[in-house]
C-alpha cells in the first residue's frame, strides 16, 4: 500500500438527538479520513457538532447512521468489551477540564490505563515515571491533582494519554482551561510527541494558537463539513489575518 | 485472542482504600448511621442474652429484678422473650440505616460523576466501577458493624452491670455475647452492601461521555 494508512475513517455519518418533542440533526452526513501520525484540528463555531463528531471518533458514543472506522475496524460492531480495550489501548483521551482522579497521585493517575492493560505494577511504575519525565514534570510523581497548577496537571493528563502508547490521542479544548502560555506549551508538547512517535493527534478546539501546529485543519459548519484545509493554505491565511491586524 | 481489559482484585482494594482514606471524613459520616443501628441492634440482643443467662441462675433475688427490669421470663422453661415490640424498633432502625446509606452513597456516587466518566474513558469496565464501590462498602461495613457492635455490647454490659451488680454477671455466657457481636458484624456489613447495590448499579451504568461535559 503506498498510500499511507488511514486511522480515521469517518463514512456518511449523521446523528440525531431525539429530545422528545423534537429531533436535532446534529450531524448530517461527515465524510472524513484521517491520515496517521497527522496532527488534526477540529474547529467550529459552538453547536456545530464539533464535539459530536469529536466523541464518535472517540468511540464514546454511536451514530444514528453511517459507519466509523479506528484502524480500520468498524466500532459499531464492538461489544462492550471490546469498546473498552479500544478505549484503552488504542485511544488515549485528554479533556477541558483535565478529569485526573482527584484521589490519586498524579503517577497513579498515570499508571492507571496500564492497570487496566494488564501491565504489572513494577513495568507501570517505571514507565510512568519515564512518561512524567517526558512531559517535563521529573519529581512531581508524588503529589495530587489539586496540588499541581493548571498546566502540570494538563501535563498529567498528557502523560496519561500516552500510557498505553496509543495509535490516537483525542484532545478536546486541551487549552481551554489554561492561560495564553501554559495553553502553548501543552500544544507545543502535544505536537512533539506526535511527531516523535507518530502518534495521530485529534483536537476539538477553537483556539487558533492550535492553527500553527496543525497538518491538517477541519472546519465544521451545522452539522456538515465546511472545508478541509492543509497546513499550506494555513499559513496564508493567518499571514492575512495578522496583517489585517497590524 | 480476545481483547480484555482487567483490574486485578489488588488494586480494586487499593483504590477503594485510598478513596475512603481521603474522603474520610464523608466515609465517616456515611458509616456513623450504620454504627449507631448496629450499636442499637447490639445492645438489644446483648440484653436479651445477660438476661437468659441471669433468668437461668434461678437465684429469686436475680429473677425479681429482672422482671422489675421489664423482662418476661417464661414460667416452664426460663426463656427470656424477646418482645415483638423491641424486633419492630430494632427492624426500623436497620431500615433506617439502610435508607441512609444508599442516600450517602448516592450523593457520593453524584460527587464522583466526572471521576467515574473518567475510568471508563480510560477502559474502565462497567463491573470494575461496581466492584470498587462494593469493596469500599465492605470496608466501610466491616468497620463501621464492628465498632458498632462493641460500643452496643460493651454499652449492654455496663448497663446490666449497673442494674445488677458484679454477682449476677457470673451467669452471663460469654459465648452468647460473641456470637451476637459476630451476628451483628455481619447484619451490618450486609446491610451496607444492600445500601451500595443501586448506588453502585447507577454509577456504572454512566456513560464516559459524561466525563467530557464541562459543567462543574
Amino acid at each position: 500500500m503506498a498510500e499511507t494508512k488511514k486511522i480515521v475513517r469517518v463514512t456518511d455519518v449523521t446523528k440525531d438527538f431525539d429530545l422528545s418533542k423534537i429531533v436535532v440533526q446534529v450531524l448530517k452526513g461527515i465524510d472524513l479520513e484521517i491520515e496517521t501520525g497527522k496532527y488534526i484540528s477540529i474547529m467550529g463555531p459552538s453547536g456545530s457538532g464539533k464535539s459530536t463528531l469529536f466523541n464518535m471518533i472517540g468511540g464514546l458514543d454511536k451514530p444514528t447512521s453511517g459507519k466509523v472506522f479506528i484502524d480500520e475496524v468498524d466500532i459499531a460492531q464492538l461489544d462492550a468489551y471490546e469498546l473498552a480495550w479500544l478505549r484503552c489501548r488504542k485511544i488515549g483521551y485528554i479533556f477541558q477540564t483535565f478529569n485526573l482522579i482527584p484521589v490519586m497521585t498524579a503517577l497513579e493517575n498515570i499508571t492507571i490505563p496500564m492497570t487496566f492493560a494488564g501491565v504489572g505494577n513494577d513495568d507501570a511504575l517505571k514507565r510512568g515515571m519515564e512518561l512524567l519525565d517526558q512531559v517535563g514534570l521529573t519529581g512531581r510523581h508524588s503529589h495530587r491533582p489539586s496540588e499541581l497548577s493548571g498546566g502540570q496537571q494538563q501535563r498529567v493528563a498528557v502523560a496519561r494519554a500516552l500510557a498505553n502508547s496509543p495509535s490516537i490521542i483525542l484532545a478536546d479544548e486541551p487549552t481551554g482551561n489554561l492561560d495564553l502560555t501554559t495553553g502553548e506549551d501543552i500544544i507545543r508538547l502535544l505536537k512533539d510527541l506526535s511527531m516523535k512517535r507518530g502518534v495521530t493527534v485529534i483536537s476539538a478546539t477553537h483556539d487558533y494558537k492550535m492553527l500553527n501546529v496543525s497538518d491538517q485543519v477541519v472546519w465544521i459548519r451545522d452539522g456538515r463539513i465546511d472545508k478541509i484545509q492543509e497546513r499550506s493554505e494555513l499559513e496564508i491565511q493567518t499571514g492575512g489575518l495578522e496583517n489585517a491586524h497590524p | 485472542m480476545r481483547r480484555l481489559v482487567a483490574l486485578p482484585l489488588k488494586k480494586s482494594f487499593q483504590m477503594a482504600y485510598q478513596s475512603i482514606r481521603v474522603r474520610f471524613f464523608r466515609s465517616l459520616v456515611t458509616t456513623m448511621s450504620l454504627v449507631l443501628a448496629v450499636a442499637f441492634l447490639c445492645f438489644v440482643q446483648t440484653g436479651n442474652d445477660i438476661a437468659s443467662g441471669l433468668a437461668t441462675s434461678n437465684d429469686s433475688q436475680i429473677i425479681r429484678s429482672l422482671t422489675k427490669a421489664g423482662y418476661d421470663i417464661d414460667p416452664v422453661t426460663n426463656d427470656i422473650a424477646g418482645s415483638a415490640k423491641q424486633r419492630w424498633i430494632v427492624f426500623l432502625s436497620l431500615l433506617v440505616c439502610v435508607v441512609g446509606i444508599v442516600n450517602a452513597q448516592l450523593m457520593s456516587v453524584t460527587e464522583r460523576f466526572r471521576e467515574i466518566g473518567t475510568l471508563k474513558c480510560l477502559g474502565a469496565l462497567d463491573r470494575f466501577i461496581v466492584r470498587i464501590f462494593v469493596i469500599e462498602a465492605t470496608l466501610q461495613g466491616l468497620t463501621g458493624a464492628f465498632s458498632g457492635a462493641v460500643l452496643g455490647a460493651v454499652g449492654a454490659l455496663l448497663t446490666s452491670l449497673i442494674r445488677f451488680g458484679f454477682y449476677a454477671m457470673t451467669f452471663v455466657s460469654s459465648t452468647d455475647i460473641l456470637l451476637t457481636m459476630l451476628y451483628a458484624v455481619c447484619t451490618g456489613t450486609i446491610l451496607s452492601l444492600l445500601g451500595v447495590l443501586y448506588p453502585a448499579i447507577v454509577a456504572s451504568r454512566m456513560q464516559p461521555v459524561e466525563a467530557m461535559r464541562v459543567d462543574q
